[in-house]
């Protein structure tokens, strides 16, 4: 006879056995409700840690998560927003005789200083050209106003930059006509666009390549920042991204959408701080987290042990009682993630609304604190454990 | 009325006595404290047959007790449970043996966080091939016998020390055990439930033909046993029952 897995479910069910770790944690309700408030506590902690980080990361891609492209060409010498190297625009023109390109938009793209209209002061600002007819970004809108680029010296400010701008969008909005210096150029404010600040730019500005040379007149116009190309659908972006670069001059950098989002992000990751400082963070909720739930098990075996020592001298075994620990931290884990998850969600749209970071619950993070309480409870559960070898069924009678 | 567990499957514990013990010497401390609590003790129990063990404190009552549970390693002399040496059993043996012996101690040692059904379901948790259903039955139907049945889901806390005393007994019975041990059981209990929880005892021992070593110091419960023996010193006397 084959055994079914509803039947060895059903056998399962009949040599079940008194939850003994369940009923252990539930019959004291304080000693619980303390135990979970620390895990919960110290998932929190993790989930705002790791959320802060993710979040800052995300906010350096702010930008480059707009751009309506599969692959991008790069020099290879630029690994950052701040800092974008020029490479020649006919390599960007080149890769149009690959079958799985269909377009390709050639970008100029720097930090140059914009003059507050209003108190006089310069501040960097990312400054993208592109021919006003190619597709630019995933939101077509910026495309429907870049007709109004073809006229020189006229930009599209980003109504979400710092204020530290100006008041452009408010004067913009009241009809005023504003102008001011970019790179000591006077530019005119043709429209308003939605992009976002991101960690490397406090503020975004688009223009035509043909105004962008105005404004940095020691540039070549045979050179660009970034080359956004479109693949067929169906393209597997990846394997095309390999195969150019392979045909084309090692003078330029081919990546994926994805891999261009990458490299901004190793780059702060890997030059700043924030890594180390909210892993850091999040490590000592863990540890927390660990301290509280390992007080917790190891008072709740010491203050059973008579009753262990009792089950042993009935004929218990020691494993089948370290397995009750065990069990108490696994439900102990389940049972604080799961406020945890819930107080998480609910703080983070709190932190969007008012930071406008974006962080967001995503499954990956989700699963990584759940590891994280799952280790902190059973590893507690493991050290508790050590007491019950205390147990001695000898010293009962 | 009466429950009669459908067989005593443990043949071999029929052909031989549940506990035989020969020789056995213990000791405890090491070097210059060492102190021999046991001195060549000898005991035969039958099954079926109820011993109470008397003596005064520190004689070694308790560590007789716990040699003969398998709760301790024997270090010198033999201890044979049911056939089985216990002199050189490893843990896990004696583990397995213990699992065939109920006890029953001085203060009842029932699991708190457990209802009275539920401690004594954990006696009968250890027995194999049982489904959840039969097993919890099990455990009502001894909660019955020891006159609990309307305090099933009552936790330790709530029940009287008779009682709990009483739901120790349904718990070590539960396991269906060849043999009972017994540490002063009526220790905390007054004359008249002292009384009720040995006669007890005795009759669903009897039923079981389950061996049982008692110790105590209670002169009112003395009449109980089919034999009774005296400690002093680490060494075992028998005793002329006394009537009256």
């Amino acid at each position: 006879m084959r055994l079914s897995p509803l039947t060895a479910l059903a056998s399962l069910w009949r040599a079940r056995r008194i939850p003994l770790a369940w009923l252990l944690l539930t019959r004291q309700p304080v000693r619980l409700a303390v135990a979970l408030a620390g895990i919960a506590f110290a998932g929190i902690l993790m989930f705002m840690q790791l959320g802060f980080r993710d979040g800052l990361f995300e906010a350096s891609v702010t930008v480059h998560k707009l751009f309506d492209t599969d692959v991008v060409l790069l020099s290879p010498r630029t690994n950052s927003s701040i800092a974008m190297a020029s490479f020649p625009r006919r390599r960007l023109v080149q890769t149009m005789a690959d079958p799985d390109v269909v377009g390709i938009t050639p970008v100029n793209w720097n930090l140059l200083l914009w003059r507050n209209p209003d108190k006089r002061t310069t501040r960097s600002i990312l400054t993208l050209g592109f021919e006003p007819g190619d597709p630019l970004f995933i939101d077509a809108t910026v495309s429907e106003k870049a007709r109004l680029l073809t006229q020189l010296g006229r930009v599209l400010f980003d109504a979400r930059s710092r204020p530290e701008f100006g008041p452009i969008e408010a004067w913009f909005k009241q009809g005023r006509t504003v102008e001011t210096e970019v790179g000591g150029t006077r530019v005119r404010v043709a429209g308003l666009v939605s992009l976002g600040a991101s960690f490397g730019a406090d503020g975004n500005m688009i223009t035509s390549r043909e105004t962008f040379q105005r404004l940095m007149p020691g540039s070549s116009p045979g050179s660009i920042e970034l080359g956004l190309i479109r693949l067929r659908p169906g393209a597997d972006a990846a394997r095309v991204a390999k195969r150019l670069q392979e045909q084309l001059p090692p003078d330029v950098t081919v990546l994926t959408k994805a891999g261009f989002e990458e490299l901004e992000k190793t780059y702060w990751r890997t030059s700043t701080a924030i890594g180390f400082i909210f892993t850091l963070g999040a490590a000592m909720g863990f540890v927390v987290g660990c301290v509280i739930v390992y007080q917790i098990l190891y008072s709740d075996v010491s203050d059973h042990l008579p009753e262990y020592a009792t089950l042993m001298a009935m004929g218990y075994k020691l494993a089948g009682l370290l397995g009750v620990v065990a069990r108490e931290g696994l439900l102990l884990a389940v049972l604080g993630y799961l406020p945890a998850y819930v107080a998480g969600q609910g703080l983070y749209a709190l932190v969007r609304s008012g930071t406008r970071l974006p962080v967001y619950m995503d499954p990956q993070r989700a699963v990584l604190v759940f590891t994280m309480i799952l280790v902190m409870c059973l590893g507690s559960a493991a050290l508790a454990m050590r007491r019950l070898g205390d147990a001695d069924p000898a010293e009962i009678f | 009325m009466p429950i009669r567990p459908k067989s005593f499957e443990r043949g071999r514990a029929l052909t031989s006595a549940a506990i035989s013990v020969s020789q056995l010497c213990h000791w405890y401390g090491s070097g210059t404290t060492r102190r021999q609590v046991l001195q060549r003790v000898a005991l035969e129990i039958e099954p079926g047959e109820v011993v109470l063990l008397t003596g005064p404190s520190g004689c070694g009552k308790t560590t007789l007790l716990t040699l003969v549970g398998a709760l301790r390693q024997v270090q010198e002399g033999s201890v044979r449970l049911f056939g089985e040496e216990l002199h050189g059993a490893g843990r896990a043996q004696r583990q397995q043996l213990r699992r065939r012996i109920g006890m029953i101690f001085q203060g009842h040692n029932l699991l708190r966080c457990l209802s009275s059904e539920q401690n004594v379901q954990m006696g009968a948790d250890l027995l194999d091939g049982l489904g959840y259903r039969a097993r919890r039955d099990q455990a009502r139907e001894w909660l019955r016998a020891v006159g609990l049945g309307d305090h099933l889901d009552k936790l330790p806390h709530d029940l009287s020390g008779g009682q709990k005393q009483r739901v120790a007994i349904a718990r070590a019975l539960a396991a269906k055990p060849a043999l009972l041990l017994a540490d002063e059981p009526t220790a905390a209990l007054d004359s008249r439930t002292g009384r009720e929880v040995v006669d007890l005892l005795k009759r669903l021992a009897r039923e079981q033909g389950c061996a049982v070593l008692m110790v105590t110091h209670d002169p009112r419960i003395l009449d109980v046993a089919d034999r009774l023996l005296r400690m002093e010193d680490g060494q075992l006397f028998s005793q002329q029952l006394q009537v009256g």
